[in-house]
Parts: structure tokens; C-alpha cells; sequence
């Protein structure tokens, strides 16, 4: 059942992407990628319950393996991909890009399609694999616009992370050496077989191996100090491509993280490898509050949040525990919805105003009352105030730190968190009550670019006042799994 | 693990074979010229392919002949033709503003082999030739690693910045080879044409870069910070 769902989720976006580049025209193009994602965030739902149902399913020789967290991982990139492929069709025809814009789409789905791929990938050499295919794709998309600047972010990205992912790479080796010695010196590097040779590793190469993959997968999933491609790509592509990058390609890579994670669980590298998770956490946490303070560029101010809540995400797996993990599953998928609505009301403001410097935004109600209203609610909501989803994660997240050897951290998390609160909306205040300069001009197509925003809007609404007891026990059961596999 | 049995002639095939490898990437970090990087980048896929092949014919493991077939082909030839084709489209013969000068780069990247060395021994548990092997791979490994990282810190070309993640990956390969020979073929392979795709993924980047951005120095790169 699960596999048979999962096929379909693959199929949609390989033929919309194919299709597109097939046929060239632009207006199919973006309602087969609009059609390709819908089916896939329907699809993902059942694929979880399923899954709950039945257990996780291996297929394809042991290549694949689809269990509760990738399907988790897999539901949240379904949800930016759903709304970002919505949202695409209102803001790429601003873009005056039509003859190309098949090639955007076709790269679009290729992007989704790599990003699920990683998630159910069940061997470590081929889940590197997946996530520097992401890289490459999105490489393209991240410059698609083809200015200067577009390029260079381009540049960079494919260079840091490219560079980043190969210690990645070589950490995976390790891993492979080291459960050579317990499992023979052929075997398949499941995240099983490795996680069961683990603890029979000699310590040292253990950790030393752990250290590099969390460095690798760090890099692409913005860590601090690997983050120095992160605002540049996220504040140069278009603005639908930003709310993959930062609400899906992330998740995947925590993915990495959270899955070696489990694998060193349970051995002498374990405590270590916790508190690097913790320290690589807290430190872009903090370096990312202060760069939000003093930003003076709306769409880098974004990219910063999304450092910052990366950094969120690393804190909660580091605390670990019940309490540590279900925090981080709720925050990211919290996150997917909140940074999408986020990249597209700056999308929105760019384009109305032609600029991305915030002092050059101002009075953003009187050009767009509704979807103004909700990014300033999106916003509200980002910066971790109540009644918004990120509130209750990042609370429950703040929990697990207390209550463990990291208090240091959480305390440190508690303080900044107040810089980003202050830092965060007083940028959001000078663009919206600030008197000074014209509003911005009205463009066609909005209904297309606010639809998603209320998608996205509700679900963040609602799972901040209410957190479906359902959901706390999945995320129960994923973490009873991560510190199963550690047992 | 196969080196555990592996006896003093085998050894110093795979170490000779080894070294030689980090010796080419300290000739690249010696030089200005572009083409002599990928010279030497070259002379190394083939020395790893001929490390692939020797491991296959002592460890006995059939696969890695095709492996060495393919590293030689890919690596060896059709890596630097096309990266030789870019230079010439490219119009630029040597790194002009280097941070560091040849020299002083040959030193700290020196300095970082003798770190690389002392990391390998602290994840070193085996003894006798085994762990002769085991170190000596380990420190080119992580040696061609952080020499990568110093060219990608240190030299501005586009052209220099693919080699230096070329010789990222090389470490990892040639080291692959000597601890893991018996890792999955398929992985290996896919790691392969990765590569390919890699470089020509940076190639078109490279286009865009002159067309868009009007330079291929990283130097001049300077529009988006803080």
C-alpha cells in the first residue's frame, strides 16, 4: 500500500517535469506542476498512515525504505512543493521569463522529485547521492533569473555546498570501514546494518566519522558557521524556488542528521555527537538572530530566519527525547508552512515595489490590505509568538532543553529568541507604518500568489491553537524509533 | 577488513601508489598555470585507477578492474578534456591574484598533512603493516581533503575552484579504495558519473558567470554579503 502510494508520488512530479519539457508550452507546463504537487500532498497523507498501519516498508533490494520519519520529512517538502508550485504560476508570469518558463517548471518537479527521493533512500551512499542531486537541480533554479547577482549566488551555492557535501561523503566512508570490521567487507550500508555495527566501532573513528557527516549535511542544511551560501540562494532565486529551498531542501537535510543521528545512538559517540548537534544549533541560532537585527534586505532577512530556524530544529534533536523530537517534527513542518507564506508576501512586496531594501517597502497594507494583513500575521507568527504554530514547537522544543544536561543552550535559546522577536517585526513595522514613501503598484495575477498564503495561512492558525493528539502520537512513535534503533 | 591481511609487498605498491597521489596535488598547489592542474589532476585519476587495479588483483575483488576501467575514462581523460575545453573558452592561462603565492601555500599545505597525519592515527586501532596501510590512507585522505579546501580558499579562478573540489573527491576515492575495496560496486559507479555531472553542471555555470556576472574570479564576486 505504502509502496504502490509512494510510486504515484514519484511518478507525478517525473511526468510533470518530462511533459514540460516535452511540450514546451508554458501555461500546461504550470498546471501540470500545480496538478503533480496536489497529488502528491494527498498522496503523502495516506502514505503515513499507512505506514503507522503496517509498519515501514523495504523495496527495490533493500534500496528503499519508507518508513514514519522520511514519510513525515516526505509530507512537509508535499506541502511546499503544493503551495510554492501554486504560487509559481501567479509569480513567474511577472518575470517576463515565457519562453523558459517550461524549463523552470520541468527543473521545479525534477527539484521535488530529488528532495522525496532522499527521503526514502534506505542506504547512506545513495541518500548522499539524492541530497547532491538536490544541489545540482536547484543550482539552476537559484540562478534561473540570470542576472549578476542570481549567478553568483549560484556560484556559491554549488561551490560551499558541493565542497561541504563531499566531507559528507567521506564520513559516510568511514562509516562504511568501521562496520567493515564487524559485518565483513561487503555489506549493504543500510541505516540498520550501520546503526548495528555502530556500537562495536573503535570510539575515536566513530566520532570522527559522525563529526564529518554532521559537517557535510550541516552545510546543506545552513548550519552556522556553513551558512554562507544559504542567504545568498535563498534571497536570489525566484521567490517560489526560496520556499523550497528553505521550507523543503532543509527538512531533507535534517534528515541526514536526525538518520546518523540514530545510527551512532546508543554507543560511547552518542552523548558527544549530541551536544555537536546542540552546539552547531545554538551557534546559528544566535548568529543568525544578529545578523536578522541589522538586515537591511527583505528577502535576506528571510534567509536569516531560515538559519535561524535550522538551527531550532538541530536544538530540539540534540536535546533529544520525546519531548526534543516531536518538537523538532511539529517545528518543521510548522516551518514549511510559515517560511513559505514568509518568501511569498516578500515575493509579493518585490515585485510591487521593485526593490528588496526594506527602507524602500513601506505602507505594504495600503497596496495589499488581504495579503499584506496575512504576512504580517506570517511574520507575527515566525518570530515565535503565540496563537502560531512555531509558538507551541519551539515551547515544547524549550521543554526538552530544560529539562536535560543543556540547560546552557536553552537558556541562551530563550534569550535570543527574544532579539529575533524585536529584531524580526521591528523590520515588519517600518515597512508597514512607516509613512514615507509611495506604495508600491499593483500587479496582475494576485489571486494566484494569495491563494497559497491563506493555504498556508489556516493550517499555522490552527495547529497553534490545537495540537491534534493524533500527530503527538506519531511523532511519539518516531522518536520511540530514533531511540529504538539506539537500544 | 582486507588489509588485515595484507603482506609487505602489497603494501608498498598501495603506499607508493598512495603518496604519489598526494605528491600531484601538492604539484598543483605549486603552480600558477591552469593546465597544469589539470595535468596533474590527470597523472592522479590514473594513479588511483591503477590503485583500484592493484587492489582488485591482491584482494582478489573482480569489480574493481571495471571500477579502474572507469576511473581512467572518466577521470583520467574525459574529466580533463572538458575541463581543458573550458579553460581555452574561457580565455584565462593562470591564476592571477592568488591569496596565497605557490610557495607559501606548499608550506601550509604541509602543515595541514602533518594535522591530517595526527588526526588519521587517533582513528587508527590496528597494528604491524595493517595499520602502516590504514594510517598512510587515512592521512592522504583527509590530506587531499584539506588540500582542496586550501585551494578552494586560496585561489580565486572558477577553473581552480572545480579542481580544488575534483581533489576533494579524489581523496575520498583513492582512499575508499585501499579501506573499503569491497564496497558496492552500484555506489561507486553512481559516485562516478555524479562527478561527470558535476563538471558539467559547472561548466554551464561558468558560461553564465562571463555572460552574467562578467568575470570567473571570485575575487570580483563581491555583490551579496552580510
Amino acid at each position: 500500500m505504502a509502496y504502490d502510494l509512494a510510486l504515484i508520488l514519484f511518478l507525478a512530479p517525473a511526468i510533470a517535469a518530462i511533459a514540460s519539457l516535452i511540450l514546451r508550452q508554458p501555461r500546461i507546463a504550470e498546471y501540470l506542476t500545480v496538478a503533480a504537487a496536489v497529488i502528491d500532498l494527498v498522496v503523502s497523507i495516506p502514505m503515513l498512515v499507512s505506514v503507522l498501519r503496517n509498519g515501514p516498508v523495504i523495496a527495490l533490494h533493500g534500496y528503499v525504505l519508507i518508513d514514519m520519519l522520511g514519510t513525515w520529512v516526505m509530507i512537509c517538502i508535499a506541502i511546499v512543493y503544493a503551495l510554492s508550485s501554486i504560487y509559481a504560476v501567479g509569480y513567474m508570469r511577472l518575470l517576463d521569463e515565457e519562453p523558459r518558463l517550461p524549463l523552470f517548471y520541468a527543473l521545479f518537479s525534477g527539484f521535488a522529485f530529488t528532495m522525496f527521493a532522499a527521503c526514502v533512500m534506505n542506504n547512506a551512499g545513495v541518500f548522499w547521492i539524492a541530497i547532491e542531486l538536490t544541489t545540482l537541480i536547484s543550482t539552476f533554479l537559484v540562478g534561473f533569473e540570470r542576472e549578476a547577482e542570481s549567478t553568483e549566488a549560484a556560484w556559491k551555492y554549488i561551490v560551499v555546498v558541493s565542497s561541504g557535501i563531499s566531507l559528507a561523503l567521506l564520513g559516510t566512508v568511514l562509516f562504511y570501514w568501521g562496520g567493515s570490521f564487524v559485518l565483513g567487507p561487503t555489506y549493504a550500508m543500510t541505516w540498520a546494518a550501520l546503526h548495528q555495527s555502530a556500537a562495536q566501532v573503535y570510539t575515536p573513528l566513530l566520532t570522527v566519522s559522525f563529526l564529518l557527516v554532521l559537517v557535510g549535511y550541516g552545510t546543506k542544511a545552513g548550519l552556522a558557521p556553513m551558512h554562507t551560501w544559504l542567504p545568498d540562494a535563498h534571497s536570489e532565486s525566484p521567490a517560489p524556488v526560496s520556499a523550497m529551498l528553505s521550507g523543503a531542501l532543509l527538512n531533507a537535510s535534517m534528515l541526514g542528521i536526525a538518520r546518523f543521528l540514530a545510527v551512532v545512538g546508543g554507543t560511547r559517540t552518542s552523548r558527544f555527537a549530541h551536544s555537536a548537534v546542540v552546539s552547531f544549533g545554538i551557534f546559528s541560532f544566535v548568529l543568525a538572530a544578529l545578523f536578522i537585527v541589522r538586515q537591511t534586505d527583505v528577502k535576506r532577512l528571510m534567509a536569516y530566519s531560515s538559519v535561524e530556524h535550522i538551527g531550532v530544529q538541530a536544538l530540539g534533536l540534540g536535546f533529544g527525547g520525546v519531548l526534543g523530537v516531536a518538537g523538532t517534527l511539529y517545528h518543521m513542518l510548522n516551518h514549511s508552512l510559515n517560511k513559505s507564506l514568509m518568501f511569498f508576501g516578500s515575493g509579493n512586496a518585490m515585485r510591487a515595489y521593485g526593490t528588496k531594501d526594506i527602507s524602500r517597502i513601506r505602507s505594504v497594507l495600503r497596496t495589499f490590505p488581504a495579503s499584506g494583513t496575512l504576512w504580517l500575521l506570517g511574520a507575527v507568527g515566525i518570530a515565535g509568538a503565540p496563537p502560531f504554530a512555531l509558538f507551541l514547537s519551539e515551547f515544547t522544543i524549550l521543554r526538552a532543553g530544560m529539562s536535560g544536561r543543556y540547560r546552557w543552550a536553552a537558556i541562551l535559546f530563550v534569550v535570543f529568541l527574544i532579539v529575533v522577536f524585536i529584531g524580526f517585526l521591528s523590520h515588519f513595522r517600518s515597512m508597514y507604518f512607516d509613512q514615507t514613501a509611495e506604495p508600491g503598484e499593483k500587479l496582475s495575477g494576485l489571486a494566484w500568489r494569495a491563494l497559497p498564503m491563506w493555504l498556508a495561512f489556516a493550517p499555522i492558525l490552527i495547529l497553534g491553537l490545537w495540537w491534534p493528539q493524533h500527530l503527538w502520537s506519531v511523532f511519539a512513535r518516531i522518536s520511540s524509533n530514533l531511540v529504538g534503533v539506539a537500544q | 577488513m582486507f588489509l588485515a591481511h595484507v603482506n609487505s609487498l602489497e603494501a608498498s605498491i598501495f603506499s607508493s601508489l598512495a603518496i604519489l597521489s598526494l605528491l600531484l596535488a601538492f604539484v598543483m598547489l605549486g603552480s600558477h598555470w591552469l593546465r597544469n592542474y589539470v595535468y596533474a589532476f590527470a597523472a592522479e585519476s590514473w594513479l588511483i585507477a591503477a590503485l583500484s587495479a592493484a587492489v582488485g588483483y591482491f584482494g582478489g575483488y573482480r569489480e574493481l578492474y571495471a571500477i579502474a576501467i572507469l576511473t581512467a575514462l572518466f577521470r583520467g581523460l574525459v574529466l580533463p578534456w572538458l575541463l581543458v575545453r573550458i579553460i581555452s573558452h574561457l580565455n584565462v592561462k593562470r591564476e592571477m591574484h592568488a591569496v596565497l603565492q605557490p610557495s607559501s601555500s606548499l608550506v601550509v599545505g604541509a602543515l595541514l598533512v602533518m594535522f591530517a597525519f595526527v588526526i588519521a592515527n587517533y582513528m587508527n586501532h590496528e597494528t604491524a603493516t595493517a595499520g602502516h596501510v590504514v594510517v598512510l590512507a587515512l592521512t592522504i585522505m583527509i590530506s587531499l581533503k584539506l588540500l582542496g579546501f586550501l585551494m578552494l580558499s586560496v585561489r580565486n579562478e572558477a577553473i581552480s575552484q572545480i579542481l580544488g573540489l575534483l581533489v576533494l573527491e579524489n581523496g575520498i576515492f583513492l582512499g575508499s579504495q585501499i579501506l573499503v575495496p569491497g564496497m558496492p560496486m552500484l555506489i561507486e559507479i553512481v559516485i562516478l558519473f555524479d562527478l561527470l555531472i558535476i563538471v558539467a553542471c559547472f561548466g554551464m555555470l561558468v558560461r553564465y558567470l562571463v555572460v552574467h556576472a562578467g568575470t570567473t574570479s571570485s575575487r570580483e564576486l563581491q555583490r551579496l554579503v552580510g
